[in-house]
């Protein structure tokens, strides 16, 4: 249990520290954009938005810093994340929730199909090191070269533009509701395939380099050896001793290189103008809609460490040695 | 040296030539707009035209340079850093190592891109060498935590011990003896650190948080998504700058493969 | 007599909750081989790190000609010590010249490079090389040869020969020797091998459980062991490595931190007394001593 009450803590104060960075920039950082945007929609922000905005920006300079940080936190404890100036008058909290799911769906489904794809061909690769598999790593390379959102457009341009096969961008149809239909559930199946593909594709690379290679390191240890003198199965060799331990260090990988993978994703529903909080953030970017912006930030770090505490159960799981210390 | 480190070392020096001389040998200013607009690739333009009738050929190669600065800065200030907390951490072990190993997963887990996008948003002017100070700033955290590893591991090793007991001091123990031997990893983690800010940098450039007044291979994604050129069928537009970067990205990782199989015997190829 | 070089008082050294080291002392003279004598954890190694202050006790004095010396840099050009595996303690990216240049250059000596080599009977053109050019035995040698370059009074030599071939050890074992004399060291030899103190050391200590158990000059206590540990030790030799699997018990029993004797759960001699009071040191005879309740009575 130790295992997961310092990993909790960790936790806790890497979400502190998010937090706080995103009170402290507008404050350090030149400039005040978001006075100039009060300044801008002039008499049509009513005295309750404007006190958040003031809080959040720390626009009242009468206050002192500390007394801003603790306004600042009693904004966020009630879910006061500021008004959105993209989608005017909407409040923030409520453009956020709308579009989580969505990300949470296609980042959250392609990231563990990408993981498991490529541990299981890292896996066979490194079974069969010195084969012909070894070609594969020169192109998994390339693969993982290419920057997310540029495959995405790649595959606008092929499979949208040249043959149109599938919908470019959005979620979902145009002129449908969402519900739980048939008809609806198929056209997000649909709008999901180009960017869910997309992501697969260039992130499953990294995992099958990563894991190769632990699975080369392993398959080199006494134990396998030992367990291939025994006479066992190739195939049970290759996944209870030599996979079994090539997984753990990819699985603190996969925990720790979710914030880059998911930055990845972002751009991609940026490109598909999918309805989740990278195409939310892509619209603030273009409106200096920073409330907007800072909410994405904090909304994206909270999944990603949850996400995190869900990868260092699955690894308490399968390592004896972290089970034991409790 | 084998082949696929001499290739990925062949295209990273072809690159840096470019980066040198791209804005010279420019057919035209890839700023200035000419009579073919929108027109594929010919002899005249080698990459085809923009909306406005710009160069992509000359844009490309004009852009090399800023892509391969922020590399090299990046590289640069976010392995002095992963140095600097890495091996620190790794030799004092206790409570530094605490503190600093934690600094380092916190930066590590905090999703890098939207915090960048925030603060060269906010910055009055994202200009080339501040967006690489920024990217370095969240780019040094996986270096460290590789390099604190290593340097535990050197540290309980007797010759560590033995060049105390001849009486060398605590700094030329880390600069002389430990480091040395993680030039290896020192130099697998610039490299990947390389890539990390080239992607970066090419993606700020692409959302559209960085100074378009500069030319790199992100800007003209920018320019060719902003006006809708896949919609127009201009393949032109964006094929050849993302190209680029994916040869860019793929010449690092194969020189890190290199280094990974110097320093990991295991990982050579057999030959049977 | 010889005159002290260092001197060991009450050292204790614990780590967590485990007494890595308990009260030991021990006195290493001039001119003279002291041998430690205990099988793997018995604490013999801490020892070493203790007197080379590569790490600090938790209580216990050390004293150099008589005196506590604070700079450590002074008590490092007079206290060297040589590591047990020549394979590990040596840089790999350092030639053999930097690594014989520096102690020189720290502790401001005048000799050259090659001269060290030369006394170490290695060629003048070994500085050139590195260490993986090296065979093990070469290695130890250019190992002895970093540490005598600070021209220091002690020598701590950590288990110098177990991991060397046994063909070259006796070789390494005569060069220590002959610098001793020539160069008027303290020696203290660590090992795990009885038999090897005998013919090595002056003065043999013999160490159970973070405790020195017997001591006294290396004939007599080879020859007429009197602690029942010192005799499992001898019993079991010449095969020392057998030694170690014979009397092998659970690390737990070793590292207890009992009130009575550390021995008492393998000692074939056990009285009732052994669980519940610490024996005191008797003298068997000559200088030679041992910590045992056996030789109580026959003292009283």
């Amino acid at each position: 249990m130790t295992f997961l009450l310092r990993r909790g803590l960790f936790y806790l104060i890497t979400l502190w520290a998010a937090i706080t960075a995103n009170f402290l920039l507008p404050r350090l950082l030149p400039g005040d954009p978001v006075q100039a945007m009060i300044t801008k929609l002039g008499g049509r922000l009513n005295s309750d938005a404007m006190a958040s905005l003031y809080i959040l920006f720390g626009l009242d300079e009468k206050k002192s810093i500390w007394e801003q940080y603790v306004d600042y936190w009693g904004a966020l404890a009630r879910g006061d994340l500021g008004l959105s100036f993209t989608f005017f008058p909407t409040p923030v909290a409520d453009v956020l929730s709308q579009s989580l799911p969505w990300t949470l769906g296609l980042v959250g489904v392609t990231t563990i199909i990408a993981f498991l794809l490529g541990t299981l061909l890292g896996v066979y690769a490194g079974w069969k090191r010195g084969s012909w598999m070894d070609n594969l790593i020169p192109v998994t390379t390339f693969l993982s070269s290419i920057p997310y959102f540029w495959l995405g457009l790649i595959a606008i341009s092929v499979f949208s533009v040249t043959f149109p096969l599938l919908p470019a961008s959005g979620g979902y149809a145009a002129g449908l509701v969402p519900e739980w239909s048939g008809e609806f559930i198929g056209s997000v199946l649909e709008h999901a395939v180009l960017p869910g593909i997309t992501i697969v594709v260039s992130s499953v690379a990294g995992w099958i380099l990563g894991m190769r290679n632990m699975m080369v390191t392993v398959t080199a240890e006494d134990y396998v050896l030992v367990a291939r003198a025994k006479g066992l199965s190739q195939k049970r060799i290759m996944f209870a001793y030599a996979a079994r331990n090539a997984v753990l260090p990819s699985i603190s990988g996969f925990a720790l290189s979710l914030g880059f993978i998911v930055g990845g994703a972002l751009l991609v529903e940026m490109v598909f103008s999918y309805p989740g909080l990278g195409y939310v953030l892509f619209q603030g970017i273009g409106a200096k809609d920073y409330p907007l912006m800072q909410g994405v930030f904090l909304v994206i770090t909270l999944a990603v460490l949850v996400a995190n505490l869900l990868a260092d159960i699955g690894y308490l799981l399968l390592d004896p040695r972290t089970r034991r210390e409790g | 040296m084998n082949f696929k480190t001499k290739l990925g070392l062949g295209i990273l020096a072809f690159f840096t030539l470019i980066a040198v001389i791209g804005s010279w040998i420019a057919p035209y200013d890839p700023s200035a707009m000419g009579d073919d607009l929108l027109s594929p690739p010919s002899g005249a333009h080698w990459f085809g035209t923009t909306m406005t009738g710009q160069d992509i050929f000359s844009q490309v190669l004009v852009g090399t340079r800023g892509v391969m600065v922020v590399g090299l800065v990046c590289g640069v200030l976010a392995t002095f850093l992963s140095i600097l907390v890495g091996v620190t951490a790794g030799f004092l072990g206790g409570a530094a190592d605490e503190a600093l190993s934690m600094l380092s997963n916190v930066f590590l887990v905090i999703p890098a891109l939207p915090l960048i996008i925030i603060v060269a948003s906010m910055l009055p002017s994202a200009d080339t060498v501040l967006i690489a100070a920024v990217i370095s700033l969240t780019a040094w955290a996986w270096g460290a935590r590789v390099l604190r590893a290593q340097t535990m591991s050197l540290r309980r090793r007797d010759f560590v011990e033995a060049a105390r007991a001849s009486g060398e001091s605590t700094w030329r123990i880390i600069v002389f003896e430990v480091l040395p031997n993680l030039m290896a990893v020192i130099a697998s983690g610039f490299v990947g650190t390389v890539i990390f800010a080239v992607m970066l940098q090419i993606t700020l450039s692409f959302v559209g948080v960085v100074s378009l007044s500069t030319w790199n291979w992100g800007t003209i994604l920018f320019w060719a998504q902003s006006n809708q050129a896949l919609g127009q069928g201009a393949w032109w537009w964006f094929v050849p700058a993302g190209l680029c970067i994916a040869l860019l990205g793929t010449a690092l990782a194969l020189i890190n493969f290199g280094i990974d199989e110097y320093a990991n015997p295991r990982l050579r190829k057999v030959r049977a | 007599m010889n005159e002290v070089a260092l001197e060991a008082k009450g050292l204790v050294k614990t780590y967590k909750r485990v007494r890595a080291v308990q009260d030991v002392s021990l006195v290493l003279r001039r001119g003279r081989v002291t041998a430690l004598v205990g099988e793997s954890g018995s604490g013999k190694s801490t020892v070493a790190k203790l007197l080379a202050r590569l790490v600090d006790p938790t209580s216990g004095e050390i004293l150099l000609d008589g005196q506590k010396v604070r700079r450590v840099r002074e008590y490092r050009r007079k206290v060297q010590m040589v590591f047990q595996d020549p394979f590990a303690s040596l840089n790999p990216i350092h030639t053999i010249r930097y690594h014989l240049a520096r102690p020189l250059k720290i502790h401001k000596r005048p000799e050259t490079v090659e001269q060290l080599l030369e006394r170490v009977n290695l060629p003048a053109d070994f500085a050139s090389r590195y260490p993986h050019e090296l065979s093990g035995g070469q290695r130890q040698r250019v190992a002895i040869a970093r540490a005598l370059a600070a021209h220091p009074e002690v020598l701590l030599a950590d288990e110098p020969v177990s991991m060397l071939d046994v063909s070259i050890r006796l070789g390494v074992l005569n060069l220590l020797l002959d610098l001793k004399e020539r160069l008027k060291l303290a020696v203290l030899y660590i090992t795990h091998d009885i038999a090897s103190a005998r013919y090595f050391a002056d003065e043999t200590f013999v160490m159970y459980g973070g405790q020195i158990v017997e001591g006294g000059d290396s004939e007599s206590v080879t020859q007429q062991p009197a602690h029942p540990y010192t005799q499992l030790l001898i019993e079991s030799a010449p095969d020392p490595e057998r030694a170690v699997v014979a009397l092998d018990a659970p690390v737990e029993e070793v590292a207890a931190v009992s009130a009575g004797c550390q021995f008492a759960a393998r000692c074939p001699k056990v009285q009732e007394r052994c669980w519940t009071d610490a024996p005191p040191r008797s003298d068997v005879g000559d200088g030679h001593w041992a910590a045992c309740w056996l030789y109580v009575e026959a003292a009283a």
